[in-house]
């Protein structure tokens, strides 16, 4: 590996380490991960917009002055990119859709501002599912992004271009946002650790909006210790959303702790009929490294889990439908003239602008609040959420944690589920429950099959961050595989 | 094939309701996943969830309110700097009163 590819490889405290130790420089790593989106860009597709070199200078330079000044933080100097549904001011933000064309936010999400306050390095904007509504990234307006690690494979979705870059050495660190699995999913499909903290441990302000319940900010990046360190910046009581938690912990404080005695459940519902064997082996050889750790390893049931699906796609659609009905054509975007009246006019721009499974959610979230269909489906849906939610809680009386698969397939082919919408949302099977319930989760990679990457999720009761990536972090420590660039 | 849940008129129905504009083939396409979708929703009659409140939202946070104070807000240039079309100081839109 030459000097420069491993300076895109390296894990942000590594890279921090090389800063302190004065081994390179802020503008010498940009300038690597500019070469290196340069070179492989073309080929995966993660990037929807770069920052110009001038940009990238400025905040390079004021990260050196972080530094001098002894105000450094975990992510001084770190290059991220950011999920394009995640406003920055002066750079287009598209969420993967046609229908916000030419705009351009007038203000930072809170996530970027706390980034930038800290000395993080913004390279660019990042592919997804249109409004993060994807379990596949094949819903861009802006084309698919491919898996570094398989020709023809899809990174997953929504944040597939946050996963897919910091797999192909093309940010250390990149921000997404979950809303059914959309960190965790792709993380898992790429290789790379995905965490979604607590919902309201982070500020929505500034995100795009698809299910507001269910939404949630977080890192993907190569280590455990990264996604903690990205956590700690990012989180935190914001007035600007008010349904962001007070709340005062370090995200990172227990992950030296060693895990013996933890008692961690594994509920056999979780182990799916599509699974695939090759991910039952390596998720099952996952439990025996737990386990070796000194972690009591249970059998458990959640037999809710089979209708989570069913309550996921009432209630995030349902929450969809209002918060896109703001993509009217008239203050943003793009917007179809012409039409004889306004009414026709939105129509047209919606028509024009949306994509389908965006059109699909809308219908499904419309319908599902439409008089005479609200309580069989919508108040239904959320009166089953709180089973859920019970359900959970119960376990967590006896168990520290729950450890799932992430995903019941590696990466699969492109256009291998685009004909059939309900086999794609099968693919979040394992992710869903965690937002429907606002519990933590991360997925940190546990093994190769077929030589494609597996995912391991340990979920924790609210608030609860810190045990997940604890166990997270102890597992990774024994693994080997986490840095281990694709063959691009 | 299950019987289909939703009509065409149905689908039109909901599109409007929606302020989409859909083609006649999507009408089609739609009238079909959609019906598949929601047919896999049925499951949750089979759950008895008499007197179980609803959740809308997973954290006990409730109505916060904050103090009434000036902050800076986004003046004209920049409110009007993303919109489509603009006639002088005005957002244009098409006639909303026919």
């Amino acid at each position: 590996m030459t000097d420069t590819l491993k300076s895109t490889y390296m894990s942000a405290r590594e890279l921090r380490a090389a800063y302190e130790n004065g081994e390179t420089s802020v503008r010498e790593v940009v300038a690597a991960h500019v070469g290196r989106i340069r070179d492989v860009d073309g080929e995966i597709n993660a990037y929807l917009s770069v920052l110009d070199e001038e940009d990238l200078f400025v905040q390079s330079d004021a990260a050196d002055a972080h530094m001098r000044d002894g105000n450094a933080s975990p992510v001084t100097g770190v290059p991220f990119l950011i999920k394009d549904n995640i406003s920055t001011t002066g750079v287009r933000t598209t969420a993967g859709s046609r229908i916000l064309d030419g705009y351009t936010p007038p203000f930072d999400a809170t996530v970027v501002s706390r980034l930038k306050t800290a000395g993080a390095i913004v390279l660019g904007k990042g592919n997804l599912d249109e409004f993060a509504m994807g379990s596949s990234n094949e819903n861009s307006a802006f084309g698919p992004v491919i898996n570094p690690w398989g020709d023809n494979r899809v990174p997953g979705g929504s944040s597939g271009g946050a996963a897919a870059a910091v797999a192909a050495g093309e940010a250390v660190v990149a921000l997404g946002s979950d809303t059914g699995g959309s960190i965790r999913q792709p993380a898992s499909l790429c290789g790379v650790v995905g965490f979604k903290p607590t919902y309201g441990t982070v500020s929505r302000f500034g995100l795009i909006a698809f299910g507001s319940s269910l939404d949630q900010i977080g890192p993907i990046a190569r280590t455990v210790a990264d996604c903690a360190d990205t956590a700690n910046v990012i989180s935190g009581r914001d007035p600007l959303d008010s349904t962001s938690l007070d709340f005062d912990f370090d995200f990172a404080e227990r992950l030296d702790r060693d895990i013996t005695g933890m008692k961690i459940g594994v509920p056999r519902e979780y182990i799916v009929d599509g699974i695939e064997p090759g991910v039952r082996a390596a998720f099952e050889a996952s439990l025996e490294v737990l386990h070796g750790l000194g972690a009591h390893i249970e059998e458990t049931s959640l037999p809710l889990t089979d209708h989570a699906l069913a309550v996921y796609y009432i209630i995030a659609p349902s929450e969809a439908s209002a918060n896109l009905s703001r993509f009217d054509g008239v203050k943003y975007g793009m917007s179809i003239d012409g039409e004889p009246n306004a009414r026709e006019s939105i129509e047209a721009t919606r028509g024009e602008g949306f994509g389908a499974e965006v059109k699909r959610r809308i219908l499904i979230g419309t319908y599902a609040l439409s008089a005479g269909y609200y309580d069989a489906y919508y108040k239904k849906a959320q009166q089953v959420r709180t089973l859920i939610r019970r359900e959970f809680q119960d376990a967590f009386e006896t168990f520290d944690a729950i450890a799932t698969p992430t995903s019941p397939t590696v990466a699969f082919e492109l256009g291998a589920k685009t004909q059939d919408p309900f086999q794609m949302y099968l693919s979040d099977v394992c992710t869903i429950p965690i937002n429907i319930a606002g519990l933590p989760g991360i997925s940190v990679p546990c093994g190769l099959s077929d030589g494609l990457p597996v995912g391991l999720q340990i979920l924790a009761p609210q608030l609860g961050d810190r045990t997940a990536l604890q166990i997270a972090h102890a597992y990774e420590q024994t693994a080997d595989w986490q840095l281990r660039p694709p063959s691009l | 094939m299950s019987e289909e849940i939703l009509s065409e008129d149905d689908v039109k129905h909901i599109a409007r309701l929606a302020a989409l504009r859909i083609s006649d083939d999507e009408v089609q396409t739609m009238r079909r996943q959609l019906s598949d979708i929601l047919a896999h929703f049925q499951t949750l009659a089979e759950l008895d969830t008499e007197g179980v409140p609803p959740t809308g939202h997973t954290t006990d946070a409730h109505s916060v309110m904050r103090d009434d104070e000036d902050m800076p807000a986004l003046n004209r240039e920049q409110t009007l700097a993303n919109a489509p079309f603009v006639d002088g100081a005005f957002v244009r839109v098409r006639p909303v009163i026919d």
